[in-house]
């Protein structure tokens, strides 16, 4: 396959006859937001991609699914950075990001979560939000010392105290401040969002397991990444818990970010997906609607040598 | 377990001091700021009994404060490094040399580097650099000693890190000993420029006599320092610090850009390091290698951890404590080494979050005490 | 810079280099080892050396040692010497990791705190003989250089022919004793039930205690192989330079984690390949420009080897087959 197309053309090429109804879904949202090009990883002998190939459009919500060891996470980390391909790209709206730096690749505009939940323990809830917050500042190290940089505050950021206002008013507000400001601002309302606020304040080590995956979940939206990858995000939930939370995914994609879901949970990636890439051995084994995927025979082949995860 | 309450009831008094209202903060931070201005003539029994000139082989009282303050500046500085970052600086007597080495190779008059600028530009043998301009040139040089040594070695795992600091702090003292050219050599460098002010009494301002002047000078400076630290910690910068000592992958997954976060911190440390060593050399208006032993180095970080690194409170307490008593107990002198290193093993076996401990840091070992207990349970 | 210093007496600063580097890569072996197993620097590993030579000292003291000795005598008192400075290096390498490190696993400590804890027993160490025996004793005990009787006379046995290299007996010692050493310690950590232990822990700590490997008697062993390491160390630096100091353990002792960073930290035949090396390049450099600088030589080139392979000249990893 040549390396360089009309992104149409390529959208139209592999989504050939068997998902055009996913397609359509998404259709008006349209364009393709990340590209798996033929990705091939070797590990020393060991092949863990083989010439794996798909692509998330933007505004869906895509599954990506297989057996354990079938290469899922290995994919994930290729595509936010952790590992560069052997062989094939990845491209984030058209730009080639295999083996960017992973804090380029936030800024790229993708954020992730982790299998096993790696918040900043000794952190508040508040403060792991606005870690992710701060990814979007543009105050420096030497705007933090001094505060040089100056911003003319709007009416609703003046202070309410007579003398600071007509400071503010005189020489503005550092940038500093606002970001800061904006950052807890909007980290308190990221907690609301994904439902738990009521324990903004508390280190993130003493929270429930169920806040903790939300809060992770609330981290990576405050990067405000276009495109948002969740790596088994309802592992150790409970059937009311996963309810809750293909409500919470399904309102991410609302707010317009396009969403990767990595699960073992098949009823969970089918109620929630618009499209579903399954995995085995490495490679791509199917891709379609929810619908087309659970019929197909290699996929329930597949997964009926894995009991454990039809579960 | 006298160790878990001990912390906790250090958490206690700073929960309440941090639930106190704000002017009550504001009025007794001023009492403490006033009552560190007038300490040079605190000569009322029986508090005076901490002055260190009680007898009259003591050493000067003032003298002692101002050598207090500046290796809390130091402390401080290397507080930024070790406690925020999280990174092991041994070398960091490398940085304040080179802050005490600028100021004495390029103001005072007999410095080789001065001589070679008069002879190549015909100035009078009078000519120096002024003391004001030596300040940025201090911090622009360990500044850039600190980015060129960060650069390439942060990148490597921490216990390295180190070991390369560690050779920093020995390559700057042994070159400064060997370019007799530049640096004069072991026998240093006399004329070591004063800050500018007005005479009194027919000398400069900043004299040997009256040290208390310098006392005070380096006492603004460290509460500047103070407070631009702890801007530091409560702002991006500070959070982005601790999510790398916390989990750096994760950090990188979230747009911190860890090196850059890293050498930051190295860089700040460097500079802060600079202006201590440039108050030192100023103050002693001389300046030769053997002030600037590897020992010094172990001083500053035994104050930062002894202290509680982390909590700029903390690391004040630790670098009175390391400077006040070998001086107060000056008799001791000779045992001070052997002290300091019995209480760095005893301290951080004891109490690893040391003696005033930042509360996060405290948390972060109860943590892993904890989680070592439930390993070793297992096993 | 002058290279014909070098040049024309090649030959001889080889021999030079490869004699320093013998004790470095000695020394070494303690880091190395206990890197690989805790991946933990001891920095009080140096001062561990540094009580070598003065047991060596305290023995020839004891014994009236001298060189106008019968051979016999001599090479009684050697190994005798040899024996104490073994024991008095591992019974302190095993002190440290006693009081110091122990409690700190216990804990759990962050690695941050291991190496104050390691610079805190380095001091206390170096001030027990430089202030606190000679505030009890007095001399030889203080910060002075002290002398050690050269036992071993030191003679020519052979000359390298074609090139006229005269080679004194005490290079000869050094030179095979430590390779005796490091060729014994490699079989013993290749061959022996201990050694697979040792290499089991250093691969993968959790599994091996899974297998019933005891973690706790693992180190252990290590400190005290390190040790007796070091004091063989001691031993052969004493018969070369016929000195000893409170701090003479810091230089020997950052040169050595030099080597084995330089050889593969975690490594034993690094440790050996890094110590000659260093130890070469070393004198080759106090030739081209003078000793004052050959301690800055040896940190630069610590520095150019963590930057450009980190992982040192025959990689890392206690545990693979190669030891």
């Amino acid at each position: 396959m040549p390396e360089h197309k009309i992104e149409g053309a390529e959208v139209l090429k592999d989504t050939s006859d068997h998902d055009a109804i996913a397609h359509e879904a998404s259709g008006a949202m349209g364009d393709v937001l990340l590209e798996v090009d033929h990705v091939t990883l070797r590990f020393g002998g060991v092949v863990a991609l083989n010439d794996v190939n798909f692509e998330i459009r933007r505004g869906e919500i895509l599954g990506l699914i297989g057996p354990n060891g079938a290469g899922k996470t290995t994919c994930f980390n290729a595509m936010t950075g952790v590992y560069t391909p052997t062989d094939g790209t990845i491209r984030f709206k058209g730009k080639e990001i295999a083996g960017t730096k992973p804090h380029r690749i936030n800024h790229l505009g993708i954020a992730r979560t982790f299998q096993n939940i790696r918040l900043f323990p000794e952190m508040s809830a508040l403060e792991n939000v606005m870690v992710g917050c701060d990814a979007r500042h543009k105050t420096s190290v030497l705007g933090v010392l001094f505060r040089a940089y100056r911003v003319r505050p709007s009416e609703e950021e003046l202070p309410a105290n007579g003398i600071r206002r007509s400071f503010a008013k005189v020489f503005g507000i550092s940038r500093h401040t606002l970001e800061e400001r904006a950052g807890r601002r909007r980290s308190m309302e990221l907690l609301r969002f994904v439902g738990i606020a009521d324990r903004a304040h508390e280190v993130a080590r003493n929270l429930p397991y169920g806040y903790q995956r939300r809060l992770e979940i609330a981290r990576a939206l405050a990067t405000e990444p276009e495109l948002i990858c969740l790596d088994e995000p309802a592992a150790g939930f409970n059937p009311a818990e996963k309810e809750d939370l293909m409500g919470l995914i399904r309102r991410i994609r609302d707010l317009g970010h396009t969403v990767l879901v990595i699960e073992h949970d098949m009823k969970l990636v089918l109620g929630v997906t618009d499209r579903i890439v399954v995995l085995e051995f490495g490679q791509k084994i199917a891709e379609g609607t929810p619908e087309e995927v659970a019929r197909n025979p290699k996929v329930i082949a597949a997964y009926l040598g894995e009991p454990d995860d039809a579960a | 377990m006298s160790q878990i309450s001990d912390s906790i009831r250090g958490l206690q008094i700073g929960n309440r001091w941090d639930r106190a209202p704000k002017w009550v903060r504001s009025v007794g931070l001023l009492l403490v700021i006033a009552f560190a201005f007038y300490l040079p003539f605190l000569n009322v029994l029986p508090f005076a009994y901490i002055r260190t000139d009680l007898n009259p082989t003591g050493s000067d009282w003032a003298s002692v404060l101002f050598l207090i303050v500046v290796y809390m500046i130091a402390a401080v500085g290397l507080n930024v490094v070790i406690g925020f970052a999280g990174l092991l600086d041994l070398g960091y007597v490398g940085f304040y040399a080179l802050g005490a080495y600028s100021v004495a190779l390029f103001g005072s008059p007999s410095s080789p580097v001065v001589e070679a600028l008069q002879s190549r530009f015909g100035l009078s043998d009078e000519w120096a650099v002024p003391f004001v301009m030596c300040i940025p040139i201090a911090i622009a040089m360990s500044l850039t000693a600190g980015v060129i040594l960060g650069a390439p070695t942060l990148r490597l795992r921490g216990d390295y890190l180190a070991i390369v600091t560690l050779g920093f702090g020995e390559i700057i003292r042994i070159t400064a000993r060997n370019l007799d050219n530049v640096t004069g050599g072991a026998a240093g460098i006399t004329q070591v420029p004063v800050p500018p002010g007005p005479e009194v009494d027919g000398r400069s301002f900043f004299n040997t006599i009256d040290a208390e002047r310098w006392y005070w000078l380096a006492l603004v400076i460290l509460i500047l320092i103070v407070f631009l630290a702890s801007r530091l910690e409560h702002s991006r910068v500070g959070r982005a610090w601790l999510a790398i000592r916390e989990d750096e992958d994760a950090a990188a997954v979230m747009g911190v850009a860890g090196f850059k976060f890293k050498l930051w911190a190295f860089a700040i440390g460097a500079s802060v390091g600079g202006l201590a060593g440039l108050l030192f050399g100023s103050k002693q208006q001389y300046v030769e290698p053997n002030a600037f032993m590897l020992n010094l180095s172990f001083l500053f970080v035994a104050m930062v951890v002894i202290g509680g690194s982390g909590n700029i409170v903390g690391v004040l307490v630790g670098a009175f404590l390391l400077t006040y008593l070998p001086e107060r107990f000056r008799e001791l002198q000779e045992w001070r080494p052997f002290a300091f290193g019995l209480a760095l093993v005893l301290v951080m076996v004891l109490r690893p979050q040391g003696l005033v401990p930042s509360r996060r840091r405290a948390a972060e070992i109860e943590d892993r005490r904890h989680e070592a207990e439930e390993a070793a349970a297992d096993a | 810079m002058d290279f014909d210093a070098l040049i024309s007496g090649l030959d001889r600063h080889t021999l030079d280099g490869i004699t320093r580097g013998s004790i470095y890569a000695l020394v070494a072996l303690g880091y190395t080892m206990v890197y690989g197993v805790m991946k933990l620097i001891n920095f009080a590993h140096s001062e561990v050396f540094m009580v070598g030579t003065w047991t060596v000292l305290g023995v020839y003291t004891v014994l009236g040692a001298t060189s106008g000795m019968g051979v016999g005598a001599v090479i009684g008192a050697t190994v005798l010497a040899l024996l104490a400075a073994m024991l008095a290096s591992a019974g302190t390498a095993l002190a440290v990791e006693r009081i110091a490190y122990r409690p700190l696993r216990k804990k759990g400590a962050p690695p941050l705190i291991f190496l104050i804890t390691g610079i805190g027993c380095s001091l206390v160490l170096v001030e027990t003989f430089g202030q606190v025996l000679k505030a009890f004793f007095g001399p030889p005990f203080g910060r002075v250089t002290v002398n050690v009787p050269s036992v071993i006379e030191t003679k020519v046995v052979f000359t390298i022919p074609g090139l006229d290299l005269p080679v004194t007996n005490t290079r000869l010692l050094i030179i095979i004793g430590a390779i005796v050493m490091m060729v014994a310690l490699d079989t013993f950590v290749n061959k022996s039930r201990l050694g697979r232990g040792v290499r089991a822990v250093a691969q993968d700590p959790d599994t091996a205690s899974l297998m019933g490997v005891n973690q706790e008697r693992v180190i252990m062993l290590v400190f005290v192989l390190g040790g007796a390491m070091a004091g063989v160390a001691a031993l052969l630096f004493t018969v070369q330079y016929d000195i000893t100091k409170f701090d003479i353990g810091f230089i020997i002792g950052i040169k050595a984690f030099t080597a084995a960073v330089l050889g593969g930290i975690g490594n034993l035949r690094g440790a050996l390949v890094g110590g000659l090396l260093l130890g070469v390049v070393e004198v080759y450099a106090s030739q081209i420009w003078d000793s004052s600088w050959t301690d800055v030589t040896a940190f630069i080139v610590l520095v150019l080897v963590l930057m450009f392979r980190p992982t040192g000249l025959l990689g890392e990893s206690l545990g693979k087959a190669r030891a």
